[in-house]
């Protein structure tokens, strides 16, 4: 199991290298803040923890409570921010030719 | 207790194996799209959604059913706390949130392993596959965490922007004790150490280190920064991923790992630095002294310009090249920027914005600020665009942006930033420096460019100064 996981992660690598070689300077703060968001799937990693053991000690809950808050800050702050930041880059491409005087 | 994740987690659960599988399949999905502006929205909302059902995935594994209301209430405090700060943060405190947002992800991880560790009597009796990959998660995790709330208060200005710390060799010396402090305690926890201070001083040692690695690290190294945590944060979630036995976090963790590594080489490349000589301490003494001795020989040759005086000269020219940095970010003058390229472009003046790679604090800092103010995307230039164009640019206006622009990186050895790629503003007719004063940058480096003939300087707040000549340029 663990030499099969070993392979998941080294071909997730490879791929994760020739998808996001592609993105163009532009859009490298989304990247950022965009893949930022998808490592708190940590967050998943807590509640399996927390949900699967019947007798923890009081003091692990507490730092899985608080590891599942971080998470999900992290998450939900990512996807939302990368979000916003997209929006202004979507109208881009489309309302070029007379720039109306709209900010926002 | 015998921790029996692995064994659990294979125990007939093809189901919810399946959603994993379509979830990381959705961030993959969702990552392809982020590489066009068009498509971009569409592949951020999908990666949402692969999120989602890793989430739900993940309660329906069987053996789940404790602790209900404490999970529901940290995704209820997390939800409450992020929403908000992620919906009121002003595009130009992007980077400083990123961070934050990245910190509390490797901070989850750290403290993930930690609940692992003493709940499972320290390890006891756990094969090498869980614990190596849970210590690196804890050591990763922590560094992280620490380091990127350096980074949040440096680039929040809680924290000085210039490098802290032990002057030269001191400092790589203590982070190197720190470094065989934390391998140490992580050798004796796999060796089958099971005592809590161990865990304790292993994430202790780690935190140190990631403040001692990013403290003397200077405000315009960030980029490089940001996205290098980016990655450990992303590695560790593999690492946790591979204890788990989950595949949804090794894959994840791992293409963001990933995508975190190719972003950081292109910003250290952008800067001609090596990735190492940047983590062990930057720009920092070095560069200050060459900058000091620059001062001297320059001063009293810099010529002030007015705001009507700057507005004429663009007024009549045909391309006029904007080269925003840092201190458009800080004056938030982006929207005053392109109120001043609409002013121009009505008098039929070209305007083009020259966006160098790791102007700003965040890779593509620039761009996101520019897209805010709907400046159009065709009129982004990158660098190895817009560095031919300078010969027939008549008029570049810098603002805000500093060791950028500074031709000593090309011509003088000596300087800290000699061999970094630049705009070559200088290569232009004449040259328009906004600037608050004559202090240097952040790496503390004289500006050659300042004293060239064809420059002149107005001084001031970026915006106002902006606002100005868009006022004299309406009045011509």
């Amino acid at each position: 199991m663990f030499v099969t996981n070993l392979a998941i992660l080294v071909v997730s690598g490879f791929l994760g290298y020739a998808v996001i070689s592609k993105v163009p300077n532009t859009l490298h703060t989304p990247l950022m803040s965009g893949t930022n968001a998808i490592h708190g799937i940590v967050v998943v990693g807590g509640i399996f923890v927390l949900g699967f053991y019947p007798d923890l000690g009081a003091f692990t809950k507490v730092i899985l409570v608080v590891a599942i808050v971080f998470g999900t800050i992290n998450v939900v702050g990512g996807f939302l921010v990368t979000d916003r930041m997209l929006e202004m880059f979507k109208a881009k491409p489309t309302a070029k030719p007379d720039e109306p005087e709209d900010k926002q | 207790m015998t921790l029996p994740l692995a064994s659990s987690f294979v125990r007939d659960q093809d189901f919810i194996n399946a959603l994993y599988i379509v979830a990381f399949g959705l961030f993959i999905f969702g990552l392809m799209g982020l590489t066009g502006p068009r498509t971009a929205v569409r592949g951020n909302r999908i990666a949402a959604v692969g999120m989602l059902l890793a989430i739900v995935a993940t309660f329906l594994l069987p053996g789940m059913g404790h602790n209900w209301a404490l999970i529901a209430a940290g995704l209820v405090v997390g939800t409450v706390v992020g929403v908000p700060a992620a919906r009121q943060v002003k595009m130009t405190a992007m980077p400083q949130m990123v961070a934050l947002f990245n910190g509390v992800g490797g901070g989850a991880i750290a403290l993930i392993a930690w609940a692992e560790f003493i709940e499972s009597s320290g390890y006891d009796g756990d094969p090498l596959t869980f614990v190596i990959p849970s210590l690196f998660g804890a050591i990763v995790g922590s560094i992280s965490f620490w380091g990127s709330l350096i980074a949040f208060g440096k680039l929040q200005e809680v924290l000085p922007g210039r490098p802290i710390g032990l002057k030269g060799v001191g400092q790589q010396l203590l982070n190197l004790a720190l470094l065989l402090v934390t391998i140490g305690c992580a050798a004796a926890i796999a060796a089958g150490g099971t005592a809590g201070w161990l865990m304790v001083a292993l994430l202790v040692a780690a935190a140190a280190l990631g403040l001692f690695v990013v403290l003397p690290i200077g405000g315009a190294d960030m980029p490089v920064v940001i996205s290098l945590l980016n990655a450990f944060t992303g590695l560790s979630a593999a690492a946790t991923g591979l204890a788990l036995n989950n595949t949804a976090l090794i894959v994840a963790g791992m293409i963001v790992g990933a995508s975190g590594t190719i972003l950081t080489r292109l910003m250290a490349s952008a800067m001609n630095r090596s990735i190492p000589s940047i983590i062990a301490g930057g720009f920092g003494g070095g560069g200050a002294v060459a900058g000091a001795s620059g001062a001297g020989e320059h001063a009293g040759s810099v010529r002030a310009t007015s705001a009507a005086d700057a507005a004429i000269q663009m007024a009549y020219a045909r391309l006029v090249v904007i080269v925003p940095g840092y201190g458009m970010a800080v004056a938030q003058a982006q929207h005053a920027v392109r109120e001043m390229a609409t002013e121009l472009e009505k008098r039929g003046v070209e305007v083009k914005y020259a966006i160098h790679p790791v102007a700003g604090r965040m890779p593509g800092h620039m761009n996101v600020l520019l897209a805010e103010a709907d400046v159009p995307y065709e009129q982004l230039k990158e660098m190895d665009e817009i560095n031919p164009e300078f010969t027939r640019t008549d008029v570049a206006v810098v603002i805000g942006a500093n060791d950028v622009t500074n031709p000593a990186a090309k011509t003088n050895p000596q300087s800290p930033i000699y061999g970094m790629p630049i705009l070559n503003v200088n290569h232009a007719k004449s040259v328009i420096v906004l600037k608050r004063s004559m202090n240097p940058g952040f790496a503390g480096i004289e500006n050659e460019l300042y004293y060239e003939p064809m420059t002149s300087m107005l001084f001031g707040d970026a915006k106002a100064s902006v606002g100005q000549i868009t006022q004299e340029l309406a009045a011509l």
